[in-house]
């Protein structure tokens, strides 16, 4: 069996630009919503609708992931009086968001519908929480988790440490490095009225707060959150009537990279992670490179996430992601900034979902709910950044979503601006 | 915690049942004649569902590891800090490509098989050499742990993690 470094890359490039995202839409980033994910995810899918200008008769196709929550496509689609055309449900996890960009191109490709919606509902704080905590760290252990769960190996934090020790190990990144991307999606968040954290951290602040499991503190952690996002992806003409500046999506990957999608296998060092496999596919297929891409949405469920795959993704060299997330690259103002809404460390947790939603965003040039408001009442953009200042990014023409689920599982997704 | 192998799991079944008698075996390939861990029904190199299981020492050095504070199992709160490490085999090791092992899991512990107390958690890290010994869990379920081999040359001072 070949490794996925020996098998074809090569993709048709005829998707390219050929599909849009033109509707956004979710739910506040709360701890307690107070309803079902079925009414969340039925909220954020109607108003993505509403973003996108259209009607519920417009939208004929629906995607939705879940791991053990959420709810599914059709109780959604018949609460908003959707009559669809195809829809899946689909196991999945954080790489699931860019997976499925591809998946909605390929029906409409295919003529199975010509506008798909994609959402993730999750009561990720107050129901089941992807930490395993709660009714998740009775389950009986069994099969596989024998190798894993037996040991008090199990959440998400202890699965991906031993990535991050490695990588210390073998190119001598600091704490310190990796807590720099704590400190500027915080910086992020401030400026984001939506965000569950809108305090700014520091450095400091994350090495001092107390240790989950090593080398991850606390603050190290994303935070977990209810809520719901939905995207509507449909064909770049029909997007050429519709409101907003069009995202066109120049290329989605996803890519499976080792025998074994587990921690214990490898095809390569272990504190290598899919973005390498994947970003193989990426940007050929996108026709732009790293150099290129002017905002990053890492999936970053841990600070150390966010630096495997900007590294990973050859936005740095092999081994300099520590140095790539701490010298002012990222933080709004720098040369590429990343997660312009506080991801899921600040704004919330959607599985991977708001970084896209972010992003679009930026890509339309709207990104200004948080500028200050000028004497005629009307939003002013400073570029300052400063707290209580914008987080549009000037000039934003290109971004790139890095989708994660684990090191051995990758998804991403590049957009432009029409 | 309850912990179980189910009938139908006639890999884990197989893997066990050597556990049980304190004996560590793997699945040999029967084509390319490579061994893994853990135990599936497919060989992640070749494809072959030829298999058969073969014993193997249970020696090697700590790839990498985590110290865990925070304990999502119950049954582990009581022992925090407790070591989950990742462990090279010295069987296998840098096939079939460089950067390969057979890599498998334990915690650290005592040579009686016990989780190790923080004072022996603080000794570990990347480089270690460790032995493997078998915890009896319930009956019939024994789990391969990982103790400090006392036999092995050890590196001058193991990689630690520098902020302790």
């Amino acid at each position: 069996m070949p490794l996925p470094t020996d098998t074809d890359v090569s993709t048709p490039k005829h998707l390219r630009d050929k599909y849009a995202i033109v509707g956004v839409g979710e739910t506040p980033y709360t701890r307690g919503s107070g309803m079902t994910t079925r009414a969340l995810g039925t909220w954020a899918v109607r108003n993505a609708v509403l973003d996108a200008g259209l009607t519920a008769a417009d939208v004929d196709g629906m995607l939705s992931y879940q791991s053990g929550d959420s709810t599914f496509a059709p109780f959604i689609a018949g609460d908003l009086g959707m009559r669809l055309n195809f829809y899946m449900d689909v196991f999945g996890g954080g790489s699931s968001t860019e997976a499925l960009m591809g998946m909605a191109m390929g029906v409409i490709e295919a003529g199975l519908c010509r506008t798909v919606v994609i959402f993730r509902a999750m009561n990720g704080y107050s129901q089941v929480r992807i930490g395993g905590t709660g009714a998740r760290s009775a389950a009986p252990v069994s099969g596989d988790t024998l190798h894993s769960r037996a040991y008090g190996w199990q959440s998400a934090g202890q699965m991906f440490s031993f990535t991050f020790m490695r990588h210390m190990y073998d190119y001598g990144t600091t704490p310190a490095q990796v807590a720099a991307v704590r400190a500027t999606h915080s910086a992020h968040a401030s400026n984001n009225p939506k965000a569950y954290y809108k305090q700014r951290v520091t450095v400091e602040d994350v090495l001092a707060s107390r240790i989950i499991c090593k080398p991850l503190h606390l603050l190290d952690c994303c935070v977990e959150t209810d809520n719901a996002t939905a995207i509507i992806v449909t064909s770049a003409e029909r997007a050429k009537d519709l409101r907003h500046p069009r995202a066109l999506i120049r290329a989605v990957a996803g890519r499976v990279c080792k025998p074994r999608a587990d921690m214990h296998y490898q095809a390569g060092p272990i504190s290598t992670v899919a973005g390498r496999y994947a970003r193989e596919i990426l940007w050929p297929n996108a026709g732009v490179g790293p150099q290129d891409v002017d905002v990053t949405g890492s999936y970053d469920a841990f600070t150390f996430t966010t630096m495997l795959q900007l590294e990973d993704y050859g936005f740095c060299k092999k081994g300099e992601g520590g140095g790539y997330v701490s010298d002012g690259t990222i933080r709004l103002g720098g040369r590429r900034p990343n997660n312009t809404s506080g991801g899921h460390l600040c704004e919330g947790y959607t599985h991977g979902m708001n970084m896209v939603i972010e992003n679009v965003r930026q890509l339309r040039h709207d990104v200004d709910d948080s500028c200050p408001v000028g004497p005629d009442g009307r939003r002013r953009h400073t570029y300052d950044y400063s707290e209580g200042g914008c987080r549009q990014v000037k000039s934003c023409e290109v971004t790139a979503n890095l989708g994660w689920a684990n090191p051995g599982t990758g998804s991403a997704m590049v957009m432009r601006r029409d | 915690m309850s912990l179980r192998v189910d009938d139908l799991d006639n890999e884990n079944v197989a893997y066990f049942k050597h556990c049980a008698e304190h004996s560590f075996h793997l699945q040999q390939c029967g084509d390319c004649k490579l061994r893994r861990y853990p135990p599936t029904t497919a060989c992640p190199w070749c494809m072959s569902r030829e298999a058969g299981w073969v014993p193997v020492e249970g020696k090697g050095a700590v790839h990498s590891y985590t110290e865990v504070h925070h304990a999502i199992q119950p049954a582990f709160r009581e022992y925090t800090p407790y070591l989950i490490l990742l462990v090279d085999l010295d069987t296998q090791k840098g096939e079939p490509t460089a950067d390969e092992a057979l890599r498998v899991v334990g915690n650290l512990v005592t040579p009686d098989g016990k989780l190790a107390p923080p004072e022996l958690v603080r000794t570990v890290g990347i480089g270690t050499r460790v032995r493997m010994v078998f915890s009896d869990v319930s009956p019939g379920l024994s789990l391969p742990q990982w103790t400090i081999d006392e036999s092995a040359a050890q590196p001058d001072k193991p990689w630690r993690y520098p902020q302790e």
